[in-house]
C-alpha cells in the first residue's frame, strides 16, 4: 500500500514529466544561488582574514 | 535626521555589514522552515485541481518565482535610481547583488511557466503579452549585467546599467496588467485582485508559504552577496595599501 501511494506520488496523475522537472529546475537554481553566494562571502571573509593576520591594523571592524 | 526610521543610516557599508551579519542567520533559518512546510504543503498536502490536475503544483513554485523576478526588477531600478541620483554608496553593490538572483527567478519563472503550459494550453511557449513582457524581463536583467561588465572603467559600466534598469522599470507595469490589456492566452489575475482571490484555501496555503520561502530565500543571499562584495572591496583596498 505504502509503494502504492509512493507510485502514486511520484506519478503525479501523469504529469511526471512536467511537474518533477520544474521543481528540479527551481531546486537547482535556489540550491545554486544560496551555495555559490555562501562561499563566494566564506573566501572573502578568508581573504581578510588572511590580511588581518599579517597586519593587526586592519583588523579593524569599521 | 533625528527622528524616526532612517534608512540611510544603513548607507554606510560597516553599517550594513553588522546588520547583515544580525539578520542573515534568522533570513537563511526562516527560508528553510518555511520550503519545508512550504515543499510538504504543495506535493503532498494539498489536493490536486479538478481542471489542472497535479500540474498545479508547478504554480506554487511558477508564482513565487514570477514575484521574486518582478520584486527584483523593482528593487533594481530603485537601487539604479539610488545611485545615479543620490549616489547611495550601497546601491551600485545592491544592484550587482540583485540582477543575477532576478535573472534566475526570471529564468525559473519562464521554465516552470512553459512546463506547466504544455499540458494545460498545449504548448510549451507562445507569443502573447505576459510571456514575451515577461521573456523581456529576462533580457533586461541579462542587458543589465553585461553593461556592467562591459567596461574597463567599471564606474561607466554601473552607470550605464543603472539607467537600463531605470528605464526597464515601464516593463513591470505592463506584465502586471498585460493580462486586462491584451487577449492573452495567460490566466487574467487570481490573487492580488480587488474582489479577492479566486483560487481555494487549499491551494493559497501552499502559494502564500512558498511566496513567504521565496522571498526570505530571495533577501538572504542578494543579503550574503552583498556582504561578500563589500568584504572583496575592503580586501582590495587593504591589498592596494600594503
Amino acid at each position: 500500500m505504502t509503494s502504492a501511494l509512493g507510485t502514486r506520488f511520484f506519478e503525479m496523475g501523469g504529469d511526471a514529466a512536467f511537474v518533477w522537472p520544474a521543481y528540479g529546475v527551481a531546486a537547482l537554481m535556489l540550491v545554486a544561488f544560496a551555495l555559490l553566494s555562501w562561499r563566494r562571502l566564506r573566501a572573502a571573509e578568508r581573504a581578510l582574514e588572511r590580511v588581518a593576520e599579517s597586519d593587526p591594523a586592519m583588523s579593524d571592524d569599521a | 535626521m533625528a527622528t524616526g526610521f532612517n534608512l540611510h543610516r544603513f548607507a554606510n557599508p560597516g553599517r550594513f555589514l553588522r546588520l547583515a551579519g544580525a539578520v542573515l542567520p534568522w533570513l537563511t533559518a526562516g527560508a528553510a522552515i518555511l520550503f519545508v512546510v512550504g515543499i510538504y504543503f504543495a506535493l503532498i498536502g494539498s489536493p490536486p485541481d479538478y481542471q489542472q490536475g497535479d500540474t498545479v503544483r508547478i504554480m506554487y513554485i511558477h508564482v513565487p518565482s514570477a514575484w521574486m523576478a518582478m520584486m527584483g526588477y523593482g528593487l533594481l531600478g530603485a537601487a539604479g535610481a539610488s545611485a545615479l541620483i543620490w549616489r547611495h554608496p550601497l546601491a551600485d553593490v545592491a544592484s550587482e547583488a540583485i540582477a543575477p538572483v532576478g535573472a534566475g527567478f526570471t529564468f525559473v519563472a519562464l521554465v516552470t511557466g512553459s512546463l506547466w503550459g504544455k499540458p494545460t494550453w498545449g504548448t510549451y511557449w507562445v507569443w502573447d503579452a505576459r510571456l514575451t513582457s515577461f521573456l523581456v524581463l529576462f533580457f533586461l536583467y541579462v542587458g543589465h549585467i553585461a553593461l556592467t561588465h562591459a567596461f574597463d572603467d567599471r564606474q561607466r559600466g554601473r552607470r550605464s546599467a543603472a539607467i537600463i534598469a531605470i528605464v526597464g522599470l515601464i516593463n513591470l507595469p505592463i506584465i502586471k496588467y498585460s493580462v486586462d490589456w491584451w487577449n492573452t492566452l495567460h490566466q487574467s489575475e487570481s490573487i492580488l485582485r480587488m474582489d479577492g482571490p479566486t483560487i481555494d484555501a487549499s491551494m493559497l496555503r501552499p502559494l502564500f508559504i512558498m511566496i513567504a520561502a521565496f522571498t526570505l530565500h530571495f533577501f538572504a543571499v542578494v543579503m550574503t552577496r552583498m556582504k561578500a562584495m563589500l568584504l572583496e572591496a575592503r580586501h582590495r583596498s587593504a591589498a592596494f595599501a600594503r
